[in-house]
């Protein structure tokens, strides 16, 4: 088995606003091996984004403040890195891919000035050797005609496009860890399979480690190895991503998983999680899942259940299981 | 089907600040207490200030010429802030001045925000020809010579009051129409707007109920700069004796009087010029403050 | 017979390309070409396709925001182009209503919820303020919103409800069709099974019609009677739901499902049936000549280049590929 590229250990990460501390992430803990691909999945507001942004240390301040664990990257703590140390390694060591390449690209820079940027920052090659490396950059995500591509500026290129320019960015400097967060939510379907489709092929022939933050369970099944289920700041459940699918534990993954209508057969009706997510700074004391949960029990609303490790690569967090 | 409701209880928490004290809070918010503060006393000057002034407005004093200041060598309590140069109380001067201002500014921006914002929301809305007649008209309006204008108003209809709200009045709306028309262009294309119009709201309709109030905030804040700005240019009217006859105080007449004496009676001037730039920067400050605060950055509302 | 509600015939929407400082025309972005559809009384036609197909422009052009360069829509068999503008205004617009995508800006921030849900009203009838209110505390239980509501701000609501308040707007003059874009992409995936057994459940009530333009096929799949595939401005395949899902005879449709499929790793023998297309959808100023479709599709063949398809009936499918031929 491949080593482990990144570990995390009881990550906390909140934001100090005027109207109280909003604990965003409250103690998350996941692994993610060289070549594999371990996928975030929750709704909106559960931490995922601010996960990602928290491993590369990117919160906006003032406010976002990481206040817990411990972020290890290939044995190193990330926590333990000054600024320039750390600006030292995002780009070379960890990369990211956001939702929009439309802001991700600098509008008035050409498209071979940005990615010539990222290379000439990272891995200080003499100049005639930069523009091969950009090119070989754009040629691992297959853009095609590349040297013509360099001269051109973001507007002019078709969204998919432009989001293969944003992977070329990300990958120019050969990271070790790939952090994308809902890179393909803008894209339509069947350039979304595409650009997945891109992706693990570019996995295959680099063995990158890729956390991928998303919402949507098609993508998740067809890209990510293993998941971890995000719910109110915590991971309710982590597990290979067949067994997510097929068997559940935790009632919210269940949950979710049934509301989601399928593709493959006419459902009669939906399964509708009642309720909402609750305030992230009036938590519930106990399981914050409870107040919508249909099993939940009198331990549930009063303490906040363990982590359970069911077999070496499935573990939930709920009192109902044993 | 449950009743879902209970709209989100965070928008109506009462704010607990954690992590800024108390002193930096105060702090942060004295760009706008200052200025909020010059501006509440103006007004309350303006209207008390029969009550106010310790002497009337013109009552001429020969003997008491050029006093100066009660802080000043030679100066007395009886005139705070010494006499003009026909013997006349400063300070009751500077007292019935800022009424003069704060009604001319007033008034002058009652209309021109009224016909600016009209014209500009008008021309946002609906387009075409229409647009293009009132951007022409804006534009002639803001090319064209204020002050020749003003002036030729003052000869034709005699210095006055109304001669002076006229004078500012029938040019200042240009200032607005160009910004109240991209606001509106913004926000035509709401999907808000597009619901009303599938409702079957008429034009006039979406103009007053949906255009008009999202365009308040931007509107807010350019008043607040205009209330400096108008009392700059009626000052400046008056400076050059086409605004408020005398003897009737307004601040840019006491400047013009002071004129002559400001190496011996250098007050004369001096006060009702302090107060002009104080008013002006109270104005900026606010505005520029309100400015960040409608930001829709900070509306995570 | 099916009760047809609305039905577009040949619908055809170009937008002139301009250039240059006297504003030449050089082009046309041909949006829609040739689109023809049918509504039933009661039931849910789905439009679905990608960014560039057409489907927000014939959405606008139903709800009359868009004129169509040609073209008819004809509702409960009368042609609107030959209604007045009176007549548009009392008879077609308040019998065809929307609930639009992003439930943040279809609201105005500045109203009370009371005053967006009566606006319809105020607009078109003669009631007075009590009485709309009154109709609109109805409505807002239909969808689940409790009258405390009414007075409140949009701001002060989450997402899932905003969008039932938009429904609740939507409803406020008995339509008889609904047209509704996306209405559920933009929620919580959880937030979404919520809005879609309201929809389904309201279509049961009042025997409304929807005109769901959407991209995804699962929800696609859960709410349709039938759905019309389009890409790059006409239909490729439209019919019955449920036939069209189990038997899609148009390639781009095998596409599409198989884009939106999910994939589990040990299902081998799923890669291989996996559909990944080629390139990207091309513009519509210069669609591709013969089939529109044909640069991408894996079964394209010589006349797919030269000739353009014409629409085979199959079934209770209708299909526009040179394969049926």
């Amino acid at each position: 088995m491949n080593e482990i590229i990144l570990q995390v250990e009881d990550l906390r990460t909140s934001f100090f606003t005027r109207m109280g501390e909003v604990k965003a992430v409250d103690g998350i803990s996941f692994y993610v091996r060289a070549g594999e691909t371990f996928g975030i999945v929750g709704e909106s507001g559960c931490g995922k984004s601010v996960t990602g942004l928290s491993i590369l240390r990117l919160l906006p301040e003032p406010g976002g403040r990481i206040i817990g664990g411990k972020i290890i990257l290939e044995g190193r703590n990330l926590m333990e890195l000054n600024k320039k140390q750390m600006r030292a390694y995002r780009g070379k060591m960890i990369s990211m891919i956001l939702q929009d390449p439309m802001s991700s690209l600098n509008p008035v820079y050409q498209i071979g000035d940005q990615i010539a940027e990222s290379v000439r920052l990272h891995q200080g090659l003499p100049e005639n050797m930069v523009e091969p490396e950009v090119i070989s950059a754009l040629r691992l995500l297959r853009i095609p005609s590349p040297e013509m591509i360099l001269k051109e500026y973001p507007f002019q290129l078709s969204g998919g496009m432009r989001q293969r320019v944003v992977g070329s960015v990300a990958m120019s400097c050969h990271p070790r860890l790939l952090i994308a967060d809902e890179p393909t939510t803008a894209l339509d379907a069947t350039i979304q399979a595409q650009y997945i489709a891109l992706f693990e092929d570019i996995q295959q022939k680099t063995n990158v480690a890729i956390i991928f933050i998303t919402h949507d369970f098609g993508v998740v099944s067809r890209i990510c190895d293993r998941v971890g289920v995000m719910y109110a700041g915590k991971i309710v459940e982590t597990a290979p991503t067949r067994e997510i699918f097929k068997a559940p534990r935790h009632p919210y993954t269940s949950a979710l998983i049934h509301s989601v209508p399928s593709l493959d057969k006419k459902d009669d009706r939906l399964f509708s999680i009642e309720g909402q997510p609750p305030s992230m700074m009036n938590l519930p004391p106990g399981c914050r899942f409870c107040p919508r949960c249909t099993f939940s029990m009198d331990v549930c609303k009063e303490q906040e259940p363990p982590e359970i490790k069911l077999t070496e690569d499935h573990s939930v967090s709920c009192w109902r299981v044993k | 089907m449950q009743t879902t409701m209970v709209p989100n209880v965070e928008a109506k928490s009462k704010p607990r600040y954690t992590g800024i004290s108390r002193r930096r809070r105060i702090l942060k918010n004295l760009a706008m207490i200052i200025p909020a503060a010059v501006f509440i006393l103006l007004i309350l000057t303006a209207i008390l200030a029969p009550w106010l002034a310790p002497y009337p407005y013109d009552k001429t004093s020969m003997t008491e010429r050029r006093l100066p200041p009660a802080f000043v060598e030679g100066g007395s309590m009886k005139h705070f802030l010494g006499t003009d140069n026909l013997g006349r109380d400063v300070l009751s001067r500077v007292i019935y001045g800022a009424r003069v201002s704060l009604s001319v500014s007033l008034m002058v921006i009652a209309i021109t925000s009224g016909i600016g914002t009209a014209l500009g929301i008008t021309a946002g809305y609906l387009g075409g020809r229409t647009d293009a007649f009132i951007m022409r008209i804006t534009d002639i309006a803001l090319s064209f010579p204020g002050l020749l204008l003003a002036m030729l108003l003052a000869v034709s209809l005699g210095p006055g009051f109304f001669t002076v709200v006229l004078a500012l009045s029938i040019l200042g709306w240009s200032g607005y129409t160009r910004l109240i028309r991209g606001e509106t262009l913004r926000i035509r294309n709401s999907d808000f707007v597009a619901q009303a119009r599938i409702a079957g709201a008429s034009p006039f309709r979406i103009m007053l109920r949906h255009i008009f109030p999202n365009i308040l905030n931007p509107l807010i804040v350019v008043v607040t700069m205009a209330v400096g700005f108008m009392i700059l240019a009626e000052s400046g009217m008056s400076y050059l004796g086409i605004g408020i006859p005398p003897p009737m105080p307004s601040w840019g007449s006491m400047v013009a009087d002071g004129r002559n004496d400001l190496d011996r009676a250098w007050w004369i001037s001096m006060f009702p010029g302090i107060l002009i730039g104080l008013v002006v920067m109270s104005g900026n400050f606010l505005g520029d403050w309100l400015r960040d605060k409608m930001d829709p950055r900070l509306r995570q509302l | 017979m099916p009760d047809v509600l609305l039905e577009t015939r040949d619908l055809i929407k170009h937008y002139p390309v301009t250039r240059g400082f006297l504003q030449r025309t050089i082009g046309w972005v041909r949006a829609i070409d040739g689109v023809s559809f049918t509504i039933e009384r009661g039931k849910t036609l789905s439009l679905v396709g990608e960014s560039g197909a057409g489907k927000t422009t014939i959405a606008k052009a139903i709800l009359l925001l868009e004129q169509l360069t040609s073209g008819s829509i004809l509702f409960e068999g009368k042609d609107l182009y030959k209604f007045t503008n009176t007549q548009l205004r009392t008879e077609y617009k308040p019998k065809v209503q929307s609930v639009q995508q992003n439930p943040w800006s279809s609201m105005n921030p500045r109203m009370r919820v009371r005053d967006i849900v009566g606006e319809p009203l105020i607009v078109n009838t003669k009631l007075s303020k009590k009485e709309v209110y009154a109709k609109v505390a109805e409505l807002l239980g239909k969808v689940g919103i409790a009258s405390e509501g009414m007075v409140r701000y949009p701001h002060e609501f989450s997402g899932g409800q905003r969008q039932r308040i938009a429904v609740a707007r939507a409803l406020a003059l008995n339509p008889n069709l609904v047209v509704l874009d996306e209405p559920v992409s933009a929620l919580d995936v959880s937030i979404r099974a919520q809005i879609m057994n309201l929809l389904k459940d309201l279509q049961a009530e009042h025997n409304l019609s929807y005109l769901v333009i959407a991209h995804n096929l699962a929800t696609v799949r859960y709410m349709s009677h039938s759905v019309a595939i389009m890409y790059l401005g006409q239909l490729v395949e439209s019919g019955e739901a449920e036939a069209l899902f189990e038997r899609p005879l148009h390639p781009y449709t095998r596409a599409l499902i198989s884009a939106s499929q999910l994939t589990l790793p040990e299902d081998s023998d799923q890669s291989s049936k996996q559909i990944i297309l080629t390139g990207e959808m091309p513009s519509p100023v210069n669609p591709p000549p013969g089939c529109r479709f044909h640069t991408r599709c894996a079964e394209a063949q010589d006349t797919c280049a030269k000739e353009v398809p014409v629409m085979h009936v199959v079934g209770t499918q209708q299909v526009r590929c040179h394969n049926y031929d």
